[in-house]
């Protein structure tokens, strides 16, 4: 009987802490799933929400925040988000609560998009602001993991989108690119960790060739 | 025990027992208009929903009894409400309040022109005011492209909306500049001392400015020099009229940085090459040099001292007026010191600091001397007094020490108090030939101003400001108050109303002691409309001008002042800057009407100063060619004729009109082009700039006024020593690999 109420007793105790770090594990992998099937702004802007529900109620993770910001960064590049300005906002206040957590190479990936983002708005007046915060974002970001295949592969990203007369262009890109798709070939990351950026880096490097 | 494992059984099957509970709702804002995109949680859980564009949410949760639901929406304040969560449906309306934000809110626009990088609503950057075809990157130059300005070509300042140019007033840091220009040549405009490059920010307020300010009746501009620069290195520039060097050095930690550069600026190869109308018998020659250093303090704010010294010397000489055999010949030399040092600190539970000092002396010595065609002296016979007036000498010294503190405190949110004071010392005086003249001069004053954010749509700004004039013994209390209403999501309405006051200037004060403060009051209505491409702006204005100096003739060769002139002006302003509609193209129209009078000095009556045209007209156009490396830039300026007028004394010492008319129209078409081969170079050891630009390229010749001669019976137009100026110039930097920034500048 005593077995009995002290198996019992560990049941009920160890039930609820089992189920919290299930529980959090399948809620940002259906998170996961709901931000990759996102089509629009708004479904986007829905994903990153939730996750910072689920950031907010383990108050010790960073990375419900990373996707947070990761999620409201990817409606950043659509044409229907008018005001890169407001986005980036929104976008800030999930980074500064990630960063209160861990400060890594993986958000310093979103600060350079971030930046990119609102500097094309007006690259001509901007740059001297949003262009040297982008490439520091790069900078900071290998400094902390000079592996870290999404920084090569945003790196090659604005080389490919910098005309060659301005020092960028194909060419200067490719061995970014490739650089990248080879640090992602030999990634391994860790469960829920941030894996995207492969497909992309392989379509541009082959978009270089 | 039974109980015992009934109780566990209930615990773990509570949510089973209980099932979900749905939360629905509207979140909206205390306007009653729907808040799209709020986030809505229920607090330490992963439940929860985002607004729609209707402003309504649905979600379900398994949570269970007392809970938090919290509510956020970036630009309001974070809702909190307790809910008990048992299975049962809810419904909650919520009402978030909005918080003032800096980026969201209406920002006033009153009378002024923003222009830096670093500001929200610049209408015209740093890099424009560099690049405007005509500026020369000469500041003034630039902004005289904006509305409100007038096409003054023979004198120096900026002459605002029916105002003279020593209506409006510079300031470097918070501190007053005693002498922003060249010192002034007889009928040709001079140029502003310091380069638009050592600025990131620029305030052109057109009037209706902040009581920070004060002694100018129509306009401040105010010019913020940069904080660090960005990295060390080694500027040269060479062209056939300059030649300049210098460094700037930023320490490793990024945290202070100094600087020193020197020029030379001689003229004598152009006025070889581009023929003058004056004779230049002293060829202009400038000598310059600058020196600073700027460190960050432990809290964040930041330390900054510029200096700079001039030197310089010209003569030149012109047929004489009153007689065909002789000649006037005027000759200048000028000695310039100007310090800023100014402190900016943060002092903590919202408070922040700025301190500014300032000395600076100026000294000009000149000639005037008639002169035979051998350029020999002569001296008149007294039968020729009027002759005899035209030999001269004058030495002139303005020296200004200062300092100013402001002190400014955040309350809830945005709004903000600040208040301080001011305090300048000015010693001038004025040696005409052997009699010497000094005017000693304590100035303080103190204001108060404060921004009110009712809401992010509705700002306020309220200041008062005193000041008293020791050479005058008066004092004065000038209120100024704006409003701005925001009436769509880019488009705002402003007002503004203030008082203005001035002193006299020193060449009246040196013979009349006895005057008051001049006196403006103005009224401004504005309206714009600003998307990241284009900016639209409509200004109507009433300035009402009061206590002019009027000359009072004593005699033929002797004056006394007094304040019984006045005078109003109005008008109409617009303004227009598109990046968006012709690809690639910049372009900016400005178009300006101005209905004014004024009765002062020798004005016999109410009459429209000569520097005043009714219309005034500009088009600005840029295009960057990015495979060529280069961009050109043209401005077109028009202004309806100014009128003139000849004033003569009559023999009851009265003075009338001889001659009066209005000039031609004046037309002026500038071009100027960059080459920049570096761009892109990676690895280059310099970054090269090419800088050409042609002024009046049509040759158009303006006329701005006329000069009399003593009798009145001849006129001569007043013309720019040649028609055209041509300009050419390279910009190099070493040590720094700059081609990196125009790389990662253009991602």
């Amino acid at each position: 009987m005593k077995k009995c109420l002290l198996v019992l007793l560990v049941a009920v105790f160890a039930i609820p802490v089992l189920a919290q770090s299930d529980r959090y594990t399948a809620v940002m992998k259906k998170n996961l799933a709901l931000m990759d099937s996102a089509k629009t702004p708004a479904d986007f802007q829905d994903v990153a929400a939730a996750f910072e529900r689920v950031g907010d109620a383990e108050k010790t993770q960073w990375l419900p925040y990373y996707y947070a910001a990761l999620s409201q960064t990817l409606a950043g590049w659509m044409p229907d988000v008018k005001d890169k300005d407001a986005n980036a906002e929104k976008i800030k206040v999930y980074l500064n609560k990630a960063e209160a957590i861990e400060k890594n190479a993986e958000l310093y990936a979103i600060e350079n998009m971030v930046a990119t983002q609102q500097m094309i708005v007006d690259p001509q007046t901007r740059w001297q602001t949003f262009g040297m915060q982008a490439s520091a974002a790069l900078k900071n970001g290998l400094a902390l993991d000079p592996n870290n295949p999404r920084l090569y592969y945003l790196q090659g990203e604005a080389m490919f989108g910098t005309p060659e007369q301005f020092g960028g262009g194909k060419a200067k890109a490719k061995p970014l690119f490739e650089k990248a798709v080879a640090l992602f070939k030999s990634a391994q990351p860790k469960p829920l960790y941030p894996s995207w950026g492969q497909q992309q880096a392989e379509e541009k490097l082959a978009a270089c060739q | 025990m039974r109980t015992f494992t009934i109780f566990v059984l209930l615990i773990l099957n509570f949510n089973v027992l209980f099932g979900q509970t749905q939360v629905a709702g509207r979140v909206r804002d205390n306007r009653g208009r729907a808040v799209p995109g709020a986030s809505i949680a229920i607090k330490d859980s992963y439940d929860g929903a985002t607004s729609d564009s209707s402003g309504r949410f649905r979600f379900k949760t398994s949570e269970q009894g007392t809970h938090s639901i919290t509510v956020s929406s970036i630009g309001y304040k974070p809702f909190e409400q307790s809910v008990q969560l048992a299975g049962t449906n809810l419904t909650l309306d919520i009402v978030l309040k909005e918080e003032p934000s800096e980026l969201r809110a209406v920002t006033i626009t009153a009378g002024s022109f923003s222009a830096g990088d670093s500001k929200r609503g610049a209408v015209l950057s740093s890099l424009d005011i560099a690049t405007t075809a005509g500026s020369n990157a000469d500041i003034t130059a630039a902004l005289k492209t904006l509305p409100g300005t007038q096409q003054v070509g023979e004198q120096e300042g900026l002459f605002v909306r029916g105002g003279a140019g020593y209506e409006t007033k510079q300031y470097i840091d918070g501190t007053l500049v005693n002498n922003p220009y060249y010192s002034s040549v007889p009928d040709i405009a001079q140029r502003g001392r310091f380069s638009p490059f050592l600025f990131k920010g620029t305030v052109f307020s057109t009037g209706g400015y902040s009581a920070q300010y004060g002694q100018a009746l129509s306009s401040v501009l105010l010019l913020e020099s940069i904080d660090l620069p960005d990295s060390s290195e080694i500027d040269a520039s060479i062209s056939p009229l300059f030649i300049g060097i210098g460094t700037q050095q930023v320490a490793k930690n990024k945290k202070s940085s100094w600087g020193i550069n020197g020029g030379f600026t001689d003229i004598s190869l152009y006025i070889k090459a581009v023929k003058q109308i004056p004779d230049y018998f002293k060829v202009p020659r400038f000598y310059s040099g600058d020196a600073n250093f700027r460190f960050k303090t432990k809290r964040g704010g930041m330390v900054k001292y510029y200096t700079t010294f001039g030197h310089s010397q010209l003569g030149l000489r012109r047929a004489d007026i009153d007689s065909a055999a002789l000649k006037d010949a005027f000759a200048l030399t000028n000695t310039n010191w100007y310090n800023n040092l100014s402190w900016r600190e943060y002092l903590g539970h919202g408070w922040k600091m700025n301190l500014g000092s300032g000395y600076s002396t100026n000294k000009d010595i000149i000639s005037q001397q008639l002169q035979n065609s051998s350029n020999q002296p002569q001296q008149p016979g007294n039968a020729y007094y009027w002759l005899q007036q035209k030999n001269f000498s004058l030495d002139n010294r303005q020296d200004l020490s200062q300092v100013k503190a402001v002190f400014e405190k955040r309350l809830g949110g945005i709004s903000a108090i600040r208040f301080g004071g001011e305090y300048q010392y000015a010693y001038n005086s004025s040696g005409y030939n052997d009699t010497l003249r000094t005017l000693i001069d304590h100035y303080s004053a103190g204001f108060v101003e404060s921004d009110i954010y009712l809401t992010n749509a509705l700002a306020a700004k309220i200041g008062l400001r005193a000041e008293q004039n020791s050479v005058i013994s008066k004092s004065n209390i000038a209120p100024r108050i704006s409003l701005a209403y925001k009436t769509g999501k880019d488009a705002q309405v402003s007002l503004a109303y203030g008082e203005f006051y001035q002193k006299p200037e020193n060449i009246q004060l040196f013979y009349t002691r006895g005057l008051g403060f001049t006196r403006a009051t103005h009224y401004i209505v504005n309206y714009q409309k600003m998307t990241k491409d284009q900016v639209f702006r409509v200004e109507a204005y009433y300035k009402k001008y009061k206590d002019l100096v009027k000359t009072v003739p004593v005699n033929y060769y002797y004056s006394q002042y007094d304040n019984s002139g006045d005078g109003y002006a109005k008008g109409i302003e617009l303004f227009w800057r598109d990046k968006k509609t012709i690809k690639e193209i910049d372009y900016w129209i400005s178009y300006s009407y101005v209905d004014t009078k004024r009765n002062y000095l020798n004005y016999t009556t109410s009459l429209t100063p000569n520097f005043a045209a009714t219309h005034t007209a500009s088009l600005v156009a840029k295009k960057f060619f990015t495979k060529l490396k280069a961009g050109i830039n043209f401005t077109y300026s028009y202004a309806t004729g100014r009128p003139y007028y000849n004033f003569m004394l009559n023999s009851g010492n009265k003075y009338y009109i001889v001659d009066q008319g209005k000039t031609k129209d004046y037309h002026s078409l500038n071009f100027s082009m960059e080459y920049v081969p570096s761009i892109g170079k990676a690895g280059a050891k310099s970054f090269v700039v090419w800088f050409a630009s042609i002024s009046n390229v049509l040759g158009y010749n303006p006329v701005y006024g006329y000069n009399y001669s003593y009798n009145g019976m001849i006129k001569q137009a007043v013309t720019p020593p040649a028609n055209r100026f041509y300009f050419v110039g390279c910009f190099i930097s070493f040590g720094v690999d700059r081609s990196q920034d125009a790389i990662n500048n253009n991602l």
